[in-house]
């Protein structure tokens, strides 16, 4: 019954794409053939090509299933990759992403200038209508920024701390910084813009708070954007449902054909790998690592793979005096630049990406990934040599190296625990004994956030696209209370690395709005705490999307989002 | 009896009130459910907000006096995953754990009855050998594997039934039943058969030394010696004899089998309850995880409570016992 009325709701959709798309068809090839040919020909042509572009234009349903599910179909709960990427789709943000260049585009902003260094101005799109069919407005810029600062919200990072969001009449909204803002809106792809009328007339203008015992809202289950799908039903960990909306605005600088999504959650690897065999999905990831070989070689399916902006790396503890897991007793031997040196060039990055990843890794120098804002290929990585490790421990005074627990998450990256096995071998050969402790993640990251860890992995893929984020939450210092410990809490710097110029340096980052002084200070950071060895970073993992031969073209995004408004089917 | 009734509704109160505590015990190594909630950007204010409104900053008698007050009161919580309350949530899913358990017993049963009289009745025929060293898989191969496997064959390999999922359900009332489209049918064949695989080799294995054991017995030979015919003594009277330890074990081992459909339910991403506590686990979603226990804890010692009634009834012996005890002899 479900089945049935879906089907007759994707039949009427597909009726009004042909007719906007026959619109289109007219219109394009009268601009081109005026200046060609002629106006009678023309004609005739725009109508022939009309007529063809009339025809393939039916149903076309786009499944595909993820590991997890999005956790609520509103935007601002959940500051995590798969449910922003997939509701960003509903609601869009004033800007938006290339997903193959990450260069920023506009969306709902048509552009936007710096009007002095703490006042930026946004000149709003017009016409653009929400699914409901209000209009889009500059109220509802400025209530979506409040809810998104509100209670209950988990994007408040996307606007920083006591900004004033100033309407400035019906299509320009002024943002004002107290200090100025270099990258203020560098994260707002994933900052849908919410309708104020829909959200007060459903009462939804706060976000439901489940920490709190809040009973769900009309915005955990239903959605109103301005974006290119609409959300049509949802099932919790069964399937969402989207149909394409025929009156976005970038329908024709955004080419697809896609008028169904239909998103379900398989967690279980191996069937989600036969469910693409098989056919029942057109697309799915993550693929295991295991199983590129057996969708290659299956007949009509294949798998995309790409570097994910994703860093895996290793992180030392700066601080105790004394490692709480270590053989060394009474001091602590990280606080040595050159045993931090060792172990960096004790690992043989190489046989990590051919025998560990498969190839699926692109080992990296730096803390950023390629294309971010502040990535220099002049940054190397020192190069593996377990004789110059042992040299350097010996320097340090561990001839006969020392023990050290390496704690490790078993569930988190692609191939996490076997990389942490690979690099116990390798700093075995340069005489450090490592004692391997394996976690699921989420009581692992409890204990990384205790500050209780010596040696550990770690992740980190930041949405803006640049240097700062990861200088921020990474390398700036861990304040401490008045007893001198150090708070946990808003930091993932797990090691509490501190060096007081890189600290300065984040400052004027954070605040520096011309370019090139900029991409300088960015270089400076890098450079310092490459020379502190401050992290061990080993590599960009690769995304491995699985599709099927009914998709025609899709773009393999960096920041493993798929877009459906730039996927063809067949 | 009503005494007795009392004194096992007490002792069953006990157990889940054990239950509950161990269950809250084991969340302390079960991971922070914050970690799962919260993004790389959430301020420390935000998460030390949160740990205090979900109480997880006091010690863990008091969350477990918490919850218990809150269960007694008839609130569950909030699921911090899906952002549902708990007790709905349940109610979604309950519909399609009872009709995969559901349909796992009666394949189980259907087979199992007839291949346990075949391998009794004739234990050298070759098709009974074959039965038994088959059924010897259905005992020792791991249920993600038998699943993973099925997905294989039927699935990938024939296409002829789908991977995952429970197909379109149709609601009726609070209940949605799959039972009623063509695609639910399909989608529950490889599930139910995965799940109920274990129960029919040890039913089948149950009925075969059953039927050996009252085949030998005199009233059989008597039977022969009548001149019954041979269906009517192993159908009439021999098979009629095996079926009172049969149905205990089936009776009980319903309760295991929504129990442990956790696996099956994840390899099927079947979307019951038992998929839902596995994602509960995965998020260190404590309402959710803490509700399913005392449900599932409930389940067994409501089966329990009803067996132990049952023997009561139907056991003389007990009444007498407890009556001579009574009376201080």
């Amino acid at each position: 019954m479900y089945a049935r009325s879906l089907g007759g709701k994707t039949r009427v959709l597909g009726a009004g794409g042909a007719a906007n798309k026959r619109l289109r068809g007219v219109g394009f090839m009268l601009g081109q053939s005026v200046a060609r040919i002629g106006v009678v020909a023309s004609l005739a042509m725009a109508t022939a090509m009309a007529v063809v572009l009339a025809a393939p234009a039916q149903a076309k349903t786009l499944k595909w299933a993820s590991q997890g599910d999005l956790n609520s179909a509103d935007q601002y709960m959940r500051n995590q990759t798969l449910s922003l990427s997939i509701m960003s789709h509903v609601y869009e943000g004033l800007i938006r992403r290339d997903p193959k260049t990450l260069a920023i585009e506009p969306a709902l902003a048509e552009r936007w200038e710096i009007a002095e260094p703490t006042r930026w101005r946004f000149y709003l799109r017009k016409g653009v209508k929400f699914h409901d069919g209000r209009p889009f407005t500059a109220d509802d810029v400025v209530f979506s920024a409040q809810r998104a600062l509100g209670k209950g919200s988990d994007l408040k990072g996307r606007l920083p701390a006591n900004v004033v969001v100033k309407k400035v009449d019906d299509y320009t909204v002024d943002f004002i910084t107290e200090k100025p803002n270099p990258i203020l809106h560098y994260e707002w792809t994933t900052w849908g813009i919410y309708s104020k009328g829909w959200a007060i007339d459903n009462k939804a203008t706060e976000v439901a708070d489940p920490s709190k015992g809040d009973a769900p809202n009309a915005a955990t289950t239903q959605a109103n954007g301005t974006g290119p799908f609409k959300l049509v039903s949802r099932e919790a960990d069964v399937k969402t449902v989207f149909a394409v909306n025929n009156d976005w605005w970038g329908k024709d600088k955004y080419k697809h054909n896609v008028t169904e999504v239909i998103f379900r959650p398989i967690t279980s690897a191996p069937t989600r790998v036969a469910a693409l065999l098989s056919g029942e999905i057109d697309f799915m990831e993550p693929v295991p690592v295991q199983d590129i070989d057996r969708i290659n070689k299956n007949k009509g399916t294949k798998v995309v793979t790409a570097p994910e902006t994703r860093i895996v790396f290793f992180g030392f503890d700066h601080e105790h005096k004394e490692l709480l897991h270590s053989s060394v007793k009474g001091k602590n031997p990280f606080k040595d630049v050159r045993v931090r040196q060792a172990f960096l060039q004790a690992i043989d990055i190489e046989a990590i990406k051919t025998k560990v990843m498969r190839n699926l890794a692109l080992p990296s120098a730096m803390m950023v990934a390629k294309g971010f804002e502040g990535w220099d290929v002049a940054f190397k990585r020192l190069p593996h040599n377990p004789e110059a490790a042992k040299k350097l421990l010996a320097d340090a005074g561990y001839p006969n190296g020392f023990e050290v627990q390496l704690d490790c998450p078993n569930d988190r990256y692609v191939n996490d625990e076997a990389i942490c096995q690979a690099v116990v071998g390798m700093l075995q050969r340069a005489g450090v004994k490592i004692n391997l402790v394996t976690k699921t993640n989420t009581v692992l990251f409890g204990e990384y956030q205790k500050f209780e860890t010596s040696f550990y992995m770690l992740g980190w893929a930041p949405g803006s696209y640049d240097s700062w984020n990861p200088l921020e939450f990474l390398h700036r210092s861990v304040p401490v209370d008045k007893d001198g410990k150090s708070k946990p809490g808003g930091t993932f710097n797990y090691g509490r690395y501190g060096n007081p110029k890189v600290d300065a340096l984040i400052d004027q980052i954070g605040q520096e709005t011309d370019k090139k002084k900029r991409d300088q200070l960015l270089h400076d950071a890098w450079k310092t705490t490459i020379d502190d060895v401050a992290y061990i970073p080993l590599h960009q993992q690769m995304i491995a999307w699985g599709s099927r031969d009914s998709i025609a073209k899709l773009e393999p995004h960096a920041g493993n989002e798929l877009l459906w408004y730039h996927v063809m089917m067949k | 009896m009503i005494a007795y009734i009392v004194e096992r509704l007490f002792q069953s109160l006990l157990v889940l009130v054990a239950v509950a505590l161990i269950a809250f015990a084991v969340f302390q190594y079960v991971g922070d459910p914050i970690a799962s909630m919260v993004g790389p950007d959430t301020t420390a204010a935000d998460i030390a907000r949160m740990r205090e409104n979900l109480g997880l900053d006091k010690p863990v008698v008091v969350q477990f006096a918490r919850f218990i007050g809150n269960v007694l009161s008839g609130k569950f919580g909030v699921s911090l995953r899906t952002v549902k309350p708990v007790e709905e949530l349940i109610a979604e899913r309950l519909p399609a754990t009872l009709e995969l358990s559901g349909m796992a017993a009666l394949f189980a049963l259907a087979f199992a009855i007839p291949l346990g009289v075949l391998t009794g009745l004739k234990p050298n025929h070759w098709a009974s050998r074959v039965f038994m060293a088959v059924s010897l898989v259905g005992i020792s191969l791991p249920t993600f594997l038998i699943g993973i496997l099925l997905i294989l064959l039927f699935g990938v390999v024939l296409g002829w039934l789908p991977t995952f999922g429970r197909g379109d359900v149709v609601k009726i009332g609070f209940w949605t039943t799959g039972l009623l489209t063509v695609s639910g049918w399909q989608s529950i064949i490889l599930p139910a058969i995965t799940l109920g695989l274990f129960q029919l080799t040890l039913i089948m294995r149950l009925v075969r030394s059953e039927m050996l054991e009252v085949l030998r017995t005199d009233y059989i030979k008597f039977a022969r010696a009548r001149g019954l015919t041979n269906r009517a003594i192993n159908f009439g009277h021999a098979l009629k004899n095996t079926l009172i330890p049969v149905i205990t074990i089936t009776g009980l081992q319903l309760g295991s089998i929504i129990a442990f459909a956790i696996i099956t339910e994840t390899v099927f991403q079947w979307p019951g309850m038992g998929l839902l506590f596995l994602q509960a686990v995965q998020f260190a979603d404590i309402p959710v995880m803490s509700t399913y226990l005392l449900l599932i804890a409930l389940l067994f010692v409501g089966i329990n409570l009803v067996v132990d009634l049952l023997y009561y009834l139907v056991d003389p012996r007990l009444r007498a016992d407890r009556g001579a005890m009574e009376r201080g002899v």
